[in-house]
């Protein structure tokens, strides 16, 4: 059942990018089918998962790879698949009402399908390759979501951004999951976690795969990317940045935790990135007007909360987490849809620029105070049950969860600043708009807009602002009646720490944490209200650079060591070409031998009286090539040398290779003269790209190598020979005593197959090479002609016809 | 119009037949004797070789009706078809078998199917040979690129491009 969840997702999507053109928006809701049934059939089947009776289902795909689909759907993976698919169907609806009917819209429904796909299956698979290989498929999808408009180049820009930061991110989580998995000797998560390794590898394992969440999930200093993405059509953030994709990393920190934060580096590295992505991400959520960047860095903020909840490992904490999971997925949607409406009917998103919002837009306000409050941990909201948790499981803790409970409290009391700013962005914009800009907005200007803006205020459609209301209704459900989702939560918390439970309820009595709670909103309030010198303040405080000049600056410098390194090695010279490949094999030949123990004995140093006046005919022709000045003589003396081989090889008793190397050098002269008509006589006197002393070196090291190679070759056998055993079933087997052709056809008859197509493909590539400079010659010849020349028949031209020229 | 030497002309005559014979002859004897279906072709491509000395491309191409792709194809295809065939029968690729005749003149003959397979080669050899000659053959024109030799012991004018003393003059 599950894989044919996935599948139908994999459908779906295909057939709206296929469907496309017909379809238009109602392409959402073919893709809608796939999270919708995904949603049906797993609450349906929710109960015995809850109960701790997980569902399971495995396909083998590469036994030998232990590359095993292994699906393992836990109260965890349930509640991920809540987000993913519940949120989805609602993303969807919205989206349908968001985009204007076509192609476009229809090629983002497919790809939020398939991406919707993708996330299913990080959360429901249980082997280390198979969660790598879903994984990677969310980057792909999610960069092809993002650069959606790929006519615009930033928004081209923002996808490369979002792929190469994710990917290097993979790929080192890749490298931990393989050693973490060779360690353990298994590659299945749930065998993993109930009995992890420990170790120095374990250990590297593990920060690789904490830095592939983290560039997953924008921490610090891996955040840039997010920001940029927020170029893409608003429903594709509200689904992707804040429901689903950057959610994988924290599923990962989640799921690992448990059994790995004891472990040395895991907790510490965790927590720290945390604190510092919530605190600088609620920092810069102070600054920006364009809401979709504000909610950007509060996502990045958030973020931050979650990864230091799991990260922390402990049973408490762990619930709090998904608690603040659930809460932070219900608000994020809605806050987005929210903007999206804003933008869709106003056109700006700038906070400074917004109009009255009047008639018809109370529902709309409605949704994005309760999401926005849900944010800021209001009572009696989703948002503060959550928060209440985290505040509790941390007061339990030791002396380290305090001080990691006082960045949380600082990063909360940005939180509420900033979520008192889309407030008052909404309800009361007058608030906001006198506070001077401090920074250059990114994306577009939302001063082109300005004159659209005031009038064009126009009330959003019902069925518009509907998914969002209902994600706020059930922040409200959840914050005034927590048991609705305690169960849910509970048993999440559960499957991933057994000794994890959530008992979440609104009122605990007069605690600390509710102190510490109402402190947060105090100051928080206070900090909003003295937006202006704070403003001000961090205006003058802040750095130079920002994540996305340190990536661009980082690309530049990478393709600039690129191209400096292709213009050492590839500089076109052939001199320098022919140095490098001979040098490097002659080298690597004499340290071969020189290493190993393949000295049999010097060889004789003539063999028969006979070989000498045939080596000195080698040798003489060799050097005679050289020494040659015109390109002829070069070519028939190094056609001479060949000739002395194949005397070489008459004289040893080889005659099929004699017969071959004779016809084979004759030929070869031919074709080189053929070739060498077109160029000068005469070597041209250059200066050599290498001087004497070099080339002379080079030469003898060729040389040497050869023949160390020739003698190690000769004494290197260990075993007897196949030759002997061809030569014995040569004519009983192969109906011949010409051994040599019996190899040939027979024994390696698969060989020769091979050599005669590499002989066809060589004989049509020489032809084109050699054609494709002559063609226009003839083309323009035979137009000068008027008739088409006699090529095609039999027998040469009459006499006296004047010879065809110009061929 | 191509200068013509008498003595190459006549040794061609001579030599061509002998050497198509020759190749055949290596051909078919391979399976027993030194020779082989590469040998058969280099031998029969050597005197086509021959032949484009003494005549230029046109000597090469009034050779033979079928073009030079036909003969590498064709040379493929039968090779590939006596891997193949075997196959039919259940049997592995390239399995080779022989049949003994006796043909009225002849006596008796033993054949093997690597005589086909060899066949197959012999043919590519040749249009190998052919297609290069056909493709690099054709004489090289002024404006395809004369270089000017950079020392100053260059000969007169037509000494400059290798090969045009035979040719009397370029088309």
């Amino acid at each position: 059942m599950p894989f044919a969840l996935l599948a139908l997702h994999a459908v779906c999507g295909a057939a709206a990018l296929l469907g496309a053109r017909w379809l238009g928006r109602r392409a959402f809701v073919v893709g809608a089918v796939a999270p919708l049934a995904t949603a049906v059939v797993l609450a349906a089947g929710a109960g015995p998962v809850l109960d701790g009776d997980a569902r399971t289902a495995s396909v083998s795909w590469v036994p030998r790879l232990d590359l095993i689909l292994d699906i393992r759907i836990d109260a965890f993976s349930l509640l991920m698949v809540a987000l993913v698919s519940g949120i989805g169907v609602l993303v969807f609806a919205y989206a349908r009402q968001y985009f204007e009917d076509s192609a476009r819209a229809a090629r983002a429904a497919g790809l939020l399908t398939l991406f919707a796909g993708a996330m299913l299956g990080v959360v429901t698979v249980d082997n280390l390759l198979a969660l790598y290989v879903f994984w990677e498929l969310t980057s792909i999808t999610s960069y092809l979501l993002i650069g959606l408009d790929d006519t615009k180049a930033e928004a081209r820009a923002a996808a490369l951004h979002a792929l190469l930061l994710t990917g290097l991110g993979g790929l080192a989580m890749l490298g931990g999951f393989v050693l973490l998995g060779t360690e353990a000797g298994t590659f299945r998560i749930s065998g993993l976690l109930a009995d992890p390794p420990g170790g120095r590898v374990v250990d590297v394992a593990l920060v690789l795969i904490l830095l592939g969440a983290f560039t997953k999930s924008a921490q610090y200093p891996f955040h840039s990317w997010l920001p940029g993405a927020m170029v893409a059509p608003t429903p594709i953030s509200a689904y992707l940045h804040s429901a689903a994709m950057v959610k994988a990393g924290v599923y990962v920190v989640a799921r690992f935790a448990p059994a790995f934060a004891g472990a040395g580096v895991w907790r510490p590295l965790t927590v720290t990135v945390g604190l510092v992505t919530m605190l600088a991400g609620g920092l810069r959520a102070l600054r920006p007007f364009d809401l979709k960047q504000l909610l950007a860095f509060g996502t990045i903020s958030q973020l931050g909360f979650l990864v230091v909840l799991f990260g922390i490992g402990q049973p408490e904490a762990t619930a709090a987490g998904c608690a603040v999971l659930l809460g932070h997925g219900l608000f994020k949607a809605a806050l987005f849809m929210v903007v999206g409406i804003i933008d869709h009917e106003t056109h700006t998103r700038d906070l400074r620029r917004l109009p009255d919002l009047g008639q018809g837009w109370g529902v709309t306000k409605a949704v994005a105070v309760v999401s926005a409050a849900s944010m800021a941990a209001v009572p009696p909201l989703a948002g503060f049950v959550a928060k209440e948790s985290a505040y509790e499981a941390l007061l339990h803790g030791g002396a380290a969860e305090r001080w990691t409970l006082a960045g949380i409290v600082a990063g909360s009391v940005l939180t509420v600043a900033y979520s008192a700013r889309i407030v008052a962005a909404l309800v009361r914009p007058a608030l906001v708009r006198d506070v001077a800009p401090s920074e250059p907005e990114p994306g577009p200007d939302p001063a082109a807009h300005r004159g659209h803006a005031a009038h064009t205020a126009h009330a959003p459609r019902l069925a518009f602002v509907a998914p969002g209301a209902l994600l706020a209704l059930t922040t409200v459900a959840l914050g005034v009646a927590p048991t609705i989702g305690n169960r849910l939560i509970d048993r999440a918390a559960g499957a991933l720490d057994s000794e994890a439970g959530a008992k979440l309820s609104l009122w605990h009595g007069v605690t600390t944490a509710l102190l510490l709670s109402a402190a947060t909103l105090v100051a928080g309030v206070a900090l909003f209200a003295l937006r202006a010198p704070v403003a001000t303040m961090q205006a003058r405080l802040a750095p130079r650079t920002d994540g996305r000049a340190v990536y661009e600056r980082a690309v530049h410098g990478v393709l600039g060591i690129a191209g400096r390194t292709t213009a050492v090695v590839q500089s076109g010279s052939l001199p320098v070409y022919v140095a490098v490949i001979l040098g490097v094999a002659s080298l690597s030949t004499v340290a071969a031998t020189v290493g190993a123990p393949w000295w049999s004995g010097m060889p004789d140093v003539v063999g028969r009286p006979v070989h000498v006046p045939v080596a000195a005919l080698l040798v003489a022709a060799a050097f005679a090539t050289v020494a040659a000045r015109r390109r002829f003589v070069a070519a028939v003396l190094l056609g001479t040398v060949g000739y002395g081989m194949a005397l070489l090889f008459a004289v040893q008793g080889a005659p099929d290779l004699a017969l071959t190397q004779f016809s084979v050098e004759t030929l070869s002269i031919v074709v080189f003269l053929l070739v060498l008509r077109r160029l000068p006589d005469r070597f041209e006197r250059r200066r050599p790209a290498l001087g004497l002393v070099p080339r002379l070196a080079l030469s003898a090291t060729v040389g040497v190598s050869v023949m160390l190679l020739a003698l190690a070759a000769g004494g290197a056998r260990t075993a007897p020979p196949v030759s002997a055993e061809m030569t014995q079933r040569a004519l009983p087997e192969g109906y011949g005593r010409n051994v040599v052709n019996v190899v040939l056809v027979d024994i390696r008859g698969m060989d020769t197959m091979g050599e005669i197509t590499v002989l066809v493909v060589a004989a049509i590539g020489v032809t084109a090479l050699a054609r494709a400079g002559l063609r226009p010659r003839l083309r323009r010849a035979r137009a000068g002609r008027g008739t088409a020349p006699a090529r095609d028949t039999v027998g040469t031209p009459p006499a006296g016809a004047p010879a065809p020229r110009g061929r | 119009m191509m200068r013509r030497s008498l003595i190459v002309d006549t040794t061609l005559r001579l030599v061509f037949d002998a050497a198509i014979v020759l190749a055949l002859y290596l051909l078919f004897a391979g399976h027993n004797q030194p020779g082989g279906g590469f040998i058969g072709g280099l031998v029969a491509g050597a005197a086509i070789a021959l032949r484009y000395v003494a005549g230029g491309p046109d000597e090469v191409r009034d050779l033979l009706v079928v073009r030079p792709w036909t003969l590498l194809g064709g040379g493929l295809f039968v090779s590939a078809a006596t891997a193949l065939v075997p196959l039919v029968a259940g049997l592995p690729p390239l399995d080779q078998r022989a049949w003994s005749l006796r043909p009225p003149l002849l006596g008796d003959v033993k054949v093997t199917s690597a005589t086909v397979f060899d066949s197959g080669v012999f043919l590519i050899v040749v249009g190998l040979v052919l297609m290069v000659l056909e493709g690099l053959g054709d004489d090289p024109s002024p404006e395809h690129g004369t270089h000017v030799p950079a020392d100053a012991t260059a000969g007169p004018a037509h000494e400059g491009r290798l090969g045009s003393e035979d040719r009397g003059e370029v088309a």
